[in-house]
């Protein structure tokens, strides 16, 4: 430890700090633009001078290291003169436009220009002017704001893992722009709005939509992956006018994805606000809560039991499965599944959960992959396993198709085979997993949704435990979800009891002609010929694919707009919030449930969002503690049969529409068209 | 400034480097350590700048960046800071005009103005012929010999308007006067000739700067 004294405090700090963090250990505060505390140091912006004892000249506080001893002062006039002449500098070239700059009210430039800005200027020539450069559809740019702290290019190029932006040009012609000015090919491009510290980079979507102090804050969970990143939903009235990153250095530090950030235009388009029956002209026709919720019932009273089967799709919150779950408890069904993409997983926790939680990816010393690709399904995570990569070039090894992941990876082949190998330890990659301390596997949907996924599984457990993934203080054993739904249905047991058909057996019961009634708790990605025979309801926010082949339209609320727990990929409880209402008559899901529940007759013993909190917490006591991993304990899951040669593929290929809300999304569709990335998965929708 | 105004716009559709050139690559290269390959990339710029009628168009830096394993922005970054790079085409006789304060103090004006009236051109624009092209460019280095003219890679020193329309004159005709001083100094000893250690008279230092004036590195 460093002794240093700031003003008069004598402070502590670790070795290899700043004088930057010594002063904030003291409590002061101290102006920067350039420095940022999750990338590289720069030192080329000078608002965070300080004095120094013995020093001719004030010190860049964040490129100074701490040492033993030091005597600082921020209070001196010097430094305040300092400050200022820096801040006169910035301001010559700066804009006046903050009444027409989106960051205004959230401004670094602006607050600091408060406290160090002189009240006129003495620059009477001409300020320079920058053209704008193209970034992509969700960055807008006034370059002439730019004040070359390079904390985007930074970004870009030690976060994100794609060095596309840069300084062209020296002195005042100096430009921030991408390559001839290319589209920011990132899955976090977006976070450069946030990190810009002027109005020079700006949100695309959101432009002068909204003013800062206007917006109605709410802290909330996203449910676009399975990461459960943190975020603040800001809305005005009824709509959400944007979202931004919440820290949480467990999860998502304090960056998100594009979709988390963007898709919520989504939510204004092709939203169910009110229920639909379908008509004997084989048309939706909008009905009443009343008629609807009739219409369910006599067919739930139709139906046999056993041919009643439900499916969660993948933003459900637990509450609404939980009491799904109890009203098929109660109709005498147990065909529920929230696997609705078909993987092989469930059953003991630790063979479905992301064991060495995401921050444990810091600690890892060597990955294999198999069937996933993170940049894609979970693009947050995806940066801290490049942040472990660079700085320990750890092996990593894909088992699966060769991908871009900003960073080196051993491809080994899509052959399944490759595990075999491995587990037999006689595979390239095996010596370097043996030879690792913390060895860590991540398992994707692309390997579990195969017809042979649970031997997969089951093999990659034994691999786990013959290379030490699974060692005292350490379990490197990860599942990577894409569903955020997924890992609270599977605690919560939505899936089929003793006997009872899972997704697949629906499919072919249905097929017979055996399934009366599938409803679909927002479940979207399921193939719905093989239900054409069954009577199916959708519950949901979107009109995407289960609203169009449903019988019965349900409209319920999207993830902005209810109370909700979700459990991300780590077992991680989470609880979301509401930020606006529901369109119309659409309503919060498990009320819809309550009231089908009275409809039929079949009380599931809750009559408001409190009770059924308390009646999950009871059957499950993890969801009572908010924001923690339940501890698992490691036991024996997967199967033993031989794999297949079928190649192991990824689980999704296209980042920006994965669900109902990005499907809907101009946004996400214009991100789309300008990364050129594969459509396949948006025309499917269709 | 926007790239589009600080690069040639009609491109190449393609670059490579010659074969002589990709030798010379490898030994440059070579002479970094390994993983530090980046190091490379000015001498690299220098070279497709050369082979390309001195100037470097987006190809050859695409081309850069993948043979030094950089992303193609590092490269375009370098290739921009440096006034040194042309990125744009420019004449078979690249002018750059020292005018900081000793060439300016030493009639660098004269100088510019000789090149504006011989052919109407400013900073960073070419003769209406094609083969002269103008840079205003910070200090050379020479401050001595003031002011300078450097035509490619020779520098002429000691101009005044008369001696930059003869230089200008002997470049068109295709004979280039010697480069050095105009005045003919050697190096940049005193213009009566040296006046420390003026006892000392070399017959191989006289010889050495004859024929270094007789020398043609204009092309």
């Amino acid at each position: 430890m460093l002794k240093l004294t700031v003003n008069d405090v004598e402070v502590e700090v670790e070795e290899g700090s700043t004088v930057l963090h010594a002063c904030e250990e003291a409590g002061v505060e101290i102006p920067r633009f350039c420095y940022h505390d999750r990338l590289s140091i720069a030192g080329n912006c000078r608002m965070c001078l300080v004095d120094m004892e013995r020093a001719p000249k004030p010190i860049a506080s964040c490129a100074m290291p701490a040492g033993d001893g030091m005597v600082i002062r921020t209070d001196t006039d010097r430094v305040r003169k300092a400050r200022e002449g820096v801040m006169e500098f910035l301001l010559i070239n700066h804009p006046l436009d903050c009444p027409i700059c989106d960051q205004g009210g959230e401004c670094d430039l602006q607050d600091q220009a408060m406290g160090y800005g002189l009240d006129g200027s003495r620059f009477s020539e001409n300020k320079r002017a920058v053209n704008n450069k193209y970034m992509g559809p969700l960055i807008s740019t006034v370059m002439t704001r730019c004040i070359h702290c390079t904390r985007c290019v930074r970004f870009a190029t030690e976060v994100a893992g794609v060095p596309e932006l840069g300084a062209i040009g020296r002195g005042e012609t100096m430009e921030i722009t991408t390559y001839l000015e290319k589209t920011l090919a990132s899955e976090l491009s977006a976070n450069v709005i946030d990190l810009c510290p002027v109005g020079a980079l700006t949100s695309r979507p959101y432009a002068f939509t909204a003013r800062p102090w206007e917006l109605n804050k709410v802290e909330s969970v996203d449910v676009m992956d399975a990461l459960g990143s943190n975020i603040r939903v800001d809305a005005r009235g009824a709509q959400v006018m944007r979202v931004l990153p919440r820290l949480n250095e467990d999860i998502n530090e304090e960056w998100i994805s594009d979709k988390t950030r963007y898709a919520i235009d989504g939510l204004r388009r092709q939203r169910l606000d009110t229920p639909f029956q379908r008509g004997r002209d084989g048309r939706l026709h909008p009905v009443s809560w009343d008629e609807a919720l009739k219409s369910l019932a006599t067919a739930l009273r139709k139906a046999k039991p056993k041919g009643i089967a439900a499916v969660a799709g993948d933003q459900a919150d637990v509450e609404s499965m939980f009491a799904l779950k109890s009203l098929m408890t109660r109709l005498g069904s147990s065909n529920i599944d929230c696997r609705q993409d078909g993987a092989k997983i469930g059953g003991k926790r630790a063979g479905y959960l992301f064991n060495s939680t995401i921050a444990g990816i810091d600690d890892a010393d060597a990955l294999l992959i198999i069937g996933s690709n993170p940049r894609i399904e979970a693009a947050v995570l995806n940066a801290r396993i490049r942040r472990n990569w660079l700085a320990s070039r750890m092996p990593i090894g894909v088992v699966g198709p060769k991908i871009d992941l900003t960073y080196d990876a051993d491809f080994l082949g899509e052959a399944p085979s490759n595990l075999d190998a491995i587990a037999d330890g006689n595979h390239k990659f095996a010596v370097k997993l043996k030879k690792a301390k913390r060895p860590m596997i991540i398992i994707g949907m692309g390997a579990m949704t195969r017809a042979d996924g649970a031997a997969i599984l089951g093999k990659a457990r034994r691999i786990a435990e013959a290379y030490g993934v699974i060692a005292n203080g350490w379990n490197g054993f990860n599942m990577l979800h894409t569903a955020a739904a997924r890992v609270g249905g599977l605690d919560i047991g939505f899936v089929p009891g003793r006997g009872a058909m899972d997704i697949a057996a629906m499919g072919k019961a249905a097929r017979a002609g055996k399934l009366d009634l599938l409803w679909l708790l927002g479940a979207d990605e399921i193939d719905f010929d093989a239900f054409s025979s069954s009577f199916i309801v959708y519950q949901g926010h979107h009109g995407d694919a289960g609203a169009h082949h449903a019988d019965l339209v349900l409209p319920g609320a999207a993830y902005t707009e209810k109370d909700g727990i979700y459990v991300n990929t780590e077992g991680r409880v989470q609880y979301a919030s509401r930020a606006a209402f529901p369109p119309g008559d659409a309503r919060e899901d498990w009320a819809i449930i309550r009231a089908v529940s009275g409809a039929v007759g079949k009380s599931i013993g809750f009559d408001n969002l409190a009770e059924l909190r308390d009646a999950l917490c009871a059957a499950h006591p993890h969801f009572a503690d908010v924001d923690q991993i339940a501890p698992t304990k490691w036991s024996s899951f997967g199967g033993r049969a031989k794999l297949s040669a079928e190649p192991v593929t990824y689980a999704l290929s296209n980042f920006y529409m994965t669900c109902a809300i990005s499907r809907a999304s101009e946004t996400m569709a214009e991100c789309v068209r300008a990364n050129g990335v594969d459509s396949s998965t948006a025309a499917a929708a269709e | 400034m926007s790239i589009e105004s600080l690069i040639a716009s009609n491109q190449p559709k393609s670059f490579k480097f010659s074969r002589e050139n990709e030798a010379e690559i490898k030994r440059v290269i070579a002479k970094y350590p390994k993983g530090r390959q980046a190091s490379a990339v000015m001498p690299l710029l220098d070279l497709a700048q050369r082979q390309h009628d001195n100037w470097i168009p987006m190809k050859a830096i695409e081309l850069i960046a993948s043979k030094l394993d950089m992303a193609e922005i590092r490269v375009l970054e370098v290739a921009t800071f440096y006034t040194m790079f042309n990125l744009k085409p420019v004449g078979q006789f690249f002018l750059q005009a020292c005018t900081t304060t000793p060439c300016w103090l030493r009639g660098s004006d004269e100088m510019m103005r000789a090149i504006k009236d011989r052919y109407n051109i400013d900073s960073g624009e070419t003769s209406a012929c094609g083969r002269f092209s103008l840079l205003e460019v910070e200090c050379l280095g020479a401050c001595v010999n003031a002011p300078i003219l450097q035509v490619n890679d020779d520098f002429y020193e000691d101009l005044d308007y008369q001696t930059t329309i003869d230089l200008l004159e002997s470049l068109e005709a295709g004979v280039p006067l010697a480069a050095g001083s105009v005045l003919g100094r050697v190096g940049s000893e005193a213009i009566e000739g040296a006046t420390t250690l003026a006892s000392i008279k070399s017959k191989k230092a006289a010889a050495w700067a004859a024929k270094k004036r007789s020398s043609t590195n204009v092309k």
